[in-house]
């Protein structure tokens, strides 16, 4: 057998140097102005509101503009959003989450974080790598230790009145999934916390910020490479090192890179449905009773939590000018893809801004649309039915300890980041 | 009635065989499949209900429902 030499020092070098190629432009911050003009998803007024933003938007400037971030539109009707998910000739996924710097032209169609990064055609073959892990029979095997895992985080709850259900439940059942399937030691959850941590939020703060977090990442990865170099195992790592495309072992940067995706991908925002869902069951006891005593409405309900406060909105780069909605996209603008408000669109949903928890009919969109569908779909399901399912069985009561201390993310990922709860 | 799954559109969602296990399934990477029951497009008498609500839930609409004149 030959040595892997992939991951050199120097394709480390590589990855923090591509991550810090292209075109930067100024940071602006402060209040919005006017949200159809002005929008900025980074300040605290959309972080509390966001839902009421769309809502207002829809109505009366459905694609809203911003001269932030170097100029970036926000369409707000099911329909833009469908049409720009879909339309991969004139949107390129070669950045995902907007901030004030564009990746270098060049990166495309492979990207940073393959396959979310990438367009077509690369982009579908570096998806069906992934595929197979992920369907909805093969996360099925996660469930019993996610289940006990779940207890195990309930049990550490024993002899309090006040728990915080953010921070203390929802955030470390997917970091503990996840790293199970990359085969991380356990013990490096504490980690990620720090790696993961106003991510969505810090896309905004300044670049050496942003370069110290994602090298600290960076790192990480590759000594978790070079371990399973050296271990092989049975997990998606292994998998990774292993894997060949037309003919050939992975780049280096195309491991790393959809390690890294992975690993930010599914922790944030599953954190964030689980952590919407348990708010709005604290702060709405018929629909907790409801669910607590019929099961089988548990489904349903689940669906409707990942339409009513989806957690994820990806963006796009224009690839090519374009009009859209009614208005002039040019070529590098960003564009906001807000499957949220996709999914709260009247035109699109009855009674679309109510939670209607045993909802028949939901098409939503929570997990994108087209060829870049969420990968870790089945498994994010599966991780937010047995939180829920063990967090109704072993609490079924609870409210919210105090409304004001609830505190939602700003940015593309949306969810509550501080959720005390009252239990028992 | 009849069903079909549009390959072009399905991008693997899972609604369909979430909803209705028995008739549809999912490939190797997620796709949607028929499956015995339905595998010759024709729905099981009584599961048109089903077959309706896979269609409707959806994201993609690649569920195909071909409604029959009655005769
Ligand atoms: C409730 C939880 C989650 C939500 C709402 C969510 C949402 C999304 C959305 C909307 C996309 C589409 C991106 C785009 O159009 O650019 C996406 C892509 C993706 N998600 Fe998730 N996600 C969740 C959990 C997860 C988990 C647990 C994983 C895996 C560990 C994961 C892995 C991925 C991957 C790999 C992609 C890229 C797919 C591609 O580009 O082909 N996600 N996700
Ligand atoms: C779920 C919420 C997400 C958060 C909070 C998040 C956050 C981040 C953060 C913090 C970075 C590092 C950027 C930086 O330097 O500050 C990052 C990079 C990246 N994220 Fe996400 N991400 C999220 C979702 C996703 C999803 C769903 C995908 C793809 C499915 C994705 C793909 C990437 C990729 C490819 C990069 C590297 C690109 C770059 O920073 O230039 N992220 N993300
Ligand atoms: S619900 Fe639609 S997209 Fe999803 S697997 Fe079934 S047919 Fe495919």
């Amino acid at each position: 057998m030959t040595v892997d030499d992939r991951f050199t020092e120097e394709a480390r070098q590589q990855r923090i140097a591509e991550s810090q190629l292209g075109t930067v432009n100024e940071i602006i911050t402060g209040p919005v102005k006017d949200w159809t003009t002005d929008f900025s998803h980074f300040e605290e007024e959309y972080a509390e509101n966001a839902i009421q933003i769309w809502d207002d938007l829809r109505g009366r400037c459905p694609v809203a503009h911003t001269e932030r971030f170097g100029g970036a539109w926000l369409p707000t009707r099911y329909e833009d959003v469908q049409a720009i998910a879909y339309d991969t000739e004139h949107f390129t996924s070669r950045a995902i989450i907007i901030s004030n710097v564009r990746p270098p032209l060049d990166i495309a169609p492979v990207g940073f974080a393959p396959p979310i990064s990438s367009d077509p055609p690369f982009h579908h073959d570096a998806r069906k790598l992934l595929l197979p892990a992920f369907t909805k029979a093969n996360v099925a095997k996660q469930a019993v230790t996610t289940e006990a895992f779940c207890h195990s985080l309930i049990d550490g709850f024993a002899g309090r009145d006040v728990v915080d259900a953010a921070t203390e439940y929802g955030m470390y059942i997917p970091m503990r999934v996840i790293a199970d399937m990359l085969g991380f030691p356990q013990e490096d959850t504490e980690k990620f916390t720090r790696f993961v941590e106003n991510v969505l939020e810090g896309a905004n703060d300044p670049i050496e910020e942003r370069q110290e977090r994602g090298m600290a990442l960076s790192n990480y990865l590759f000594e978790q490479v070079r371990d399973h170099i050296d271990n092989p195992r049975d997990d998606l790592t292994t998998y990774l090192l292993n894997a060949e495309l037309y003919g050939q072992k992975l780049e280096p940067q195309h491991v790393v890179g959809t390690m890294t995706l992975l690993l930010i991908a599914g922790i944030d925002t599953t954190w964030s449905a689980i952590g919407a869902s348990l708010w709005h069951l604290a702060k709405n006891p018929e629909d907790r009773k409801r669910l607590v005593e019929d099961r089988s409405l548990r489904p349903k309900a689940v669906e409707e939590f990942l339409r009513a406060y989806a957690p994820v909105t990806m963006a796009r780069l224009v690839k090519e000018d374009v009009e859209l909605g009614g208005v002039q996209m040019k070529k590098e603008d960003w564009v906001l893809l807000p499957f949220p408000a996709a999914n709260r669109d009247p035109e699109r949903f009855e009674r679309a801004d109510e939670v209607v928890i045993d909802r028949e009919v939901n098409r939503h969109a929570a997990f994108g649309l087209g060829i870049h569908r969420c990968v870790g779909s089945h498994l994010a399901r599966m991780e937010l039915t047995v939180a829920l399912d063990v967090w109704l069985d072993r609490v079924p009561e609870f409210s919210l300890e105090d409304p004001a201390a609830v505190r939602w993310s700003a940015g593309q990922i949306r969810g509550p980041r501080a959720l005390p709860l009252r239990i028992g | 009635m009849r069903v079909s799954i549009d390959s072009a559109t399905c991008q693997g969602h899972g609604r369909c065989y979430d909803l209705a296990p028995d008739l549809f399934g999912e490939d190797e990477e997620g796709y949607a499949t028929l499956t015995a029951l339905t595998a010759d497009g024709e729905v099981p008498a009584g599961r048109e209900g089903d077959v309706r609500l896979a269609a409707a839930n959806c994201p993609e609409s690649a569920v195909l429902v071909h409604e029959e004149a009655r005769l």
